[in-house]
């Protein structure tokens, strides 16, 4: 009974979320800041990818946002876990000689594509939140696959600190040389489609792709630490 | 083109709806971790590689991997 009244229930939001959607008028502009940012975008900010565009130079600040809640997260999940009392560890059983080999083989290749995703984020799609999850992905297949070992806790913690330091620096010279807004682009623009352009958004997605990547492993070290 | 889109949230709803129903748990957070994968796929459809990145790996590979930390912890069969 309970069960039926509960789908009814589900049927009547699925109603007024479908009957509020059906107004929308999909693919129109509705504002004219996003045509703004497509047809300025590139030569303003010299990276031909638009959401890489507006993610770090329009929206700088949001993304210093983002990237703060995500290291609240994490403190916050460390804060949880570090008052648990610390138990015996037992034996761990190591993974079979395929999946050992497997992840030991995969992982350099999934880390070097997390930085290629990062690292071209003003060129292609993708960018520092992308290949940092990907980078902490691969973290995750070695903790999975190869049981045991461990990425080293201090220099994640170096890594991490490092990129929201460069961050925060940049973002701030920017603001003190003769920009008015946080993160303004002070570098040279450099030519349009190639690696050393777009003035510092590879700089701050370098330094967002290591934070990301290093507070994502961490999380997934953390977690798993504890239920050994 | 409109018919594989289709089927993949046709697909998507049936690992859904298979996920609220799955007894086992590790088979409810395979099916939540296909529901996110399709989801890319779909973001990818709509030109948005950029989210379809972010889904793969942080809805199907991460919280995938989370959920399944702490089942371990706790219990894996639902009552």
């Amino acid at each position: 009974m309970r069960s039926i009244i509960s789908f009814i229930l589900l049927l009547i939001i699925a109603w007024g979320v479908a009957l509020s959607v059906e107004k929308i008028p999909f693919g129109e502009s509705k504002t004219r800041i996003g045509d703004y940012y497509i047809e300025r975008g590139r030569e303003e900010t010299g990276a031909s990818n638009i959401v890489t565009s507006v993610v770090v130079n329009y929206r700088g600040f949001d993304t210093l946002g983002e990237v703060t809640v995500l290291f609240v997260a994490v403190i916050g999940l460390s804060a949880v876990l570090a008052t648990r009392r610390k138990q015996k560890k037992g034996a761990v059983e190591p993974a079979s000689l395929v999946l050992y080999t497997g992840c030991r083989f995969l992982f350099p290749l999934i880390l070097l594509f997390g930085a290629y995703i990062f690292i071209h984020g003003h060129l292609t799609p993708g960018g520092g939140f992308q290949g940092g999850a990907i980078v902490a992905s691969a973290f995750l297949l070695v903790y999975m696959g190869c049981r045991g070992r461990r990425i080293s806790r201090t220099r994640s913690k170096v890594v991490e600190s490092f990129g929201g330091l460069v961050f925060l620096v940049v973002g701030l010279i920017g603001l003190t040389l003769g920009g008015h807004y946080f993160l303004f682009n002070f570098l040279p623009k450099g030519e349009i489609n190639t690696l050393f352009s777009a003035g510092f958004i590879p700089i701050i997605y370098i330094a967002i792709g290591c934070k990301v990547g290093s507070e994502l492993g961490g999380i997934i070290d953390r977690l798993l630490e504890d239920s050994e | 083109m409109i018919l594989i889109v289709g089927l993949l949230v046709l697909l998507m709803l049936v690992a859904a709806i298979a996920a609220l129903l799955f007894k086992d748990l590790i088979n409810a957070v395979i099916a939540s971790c296909m529901v996110s994968l399709i989801a890319a796929i779909l973001f990818y459809f709509l030109q948005a590689p950029d989210v379809a990145m972010a889904e793969a790996s942080i809805g199907a590979a991460l919280v995938s991997a989370i959920f399944i930390i702490a089942i371990r912890r706790t219990k894996r069969y639902e009552e």
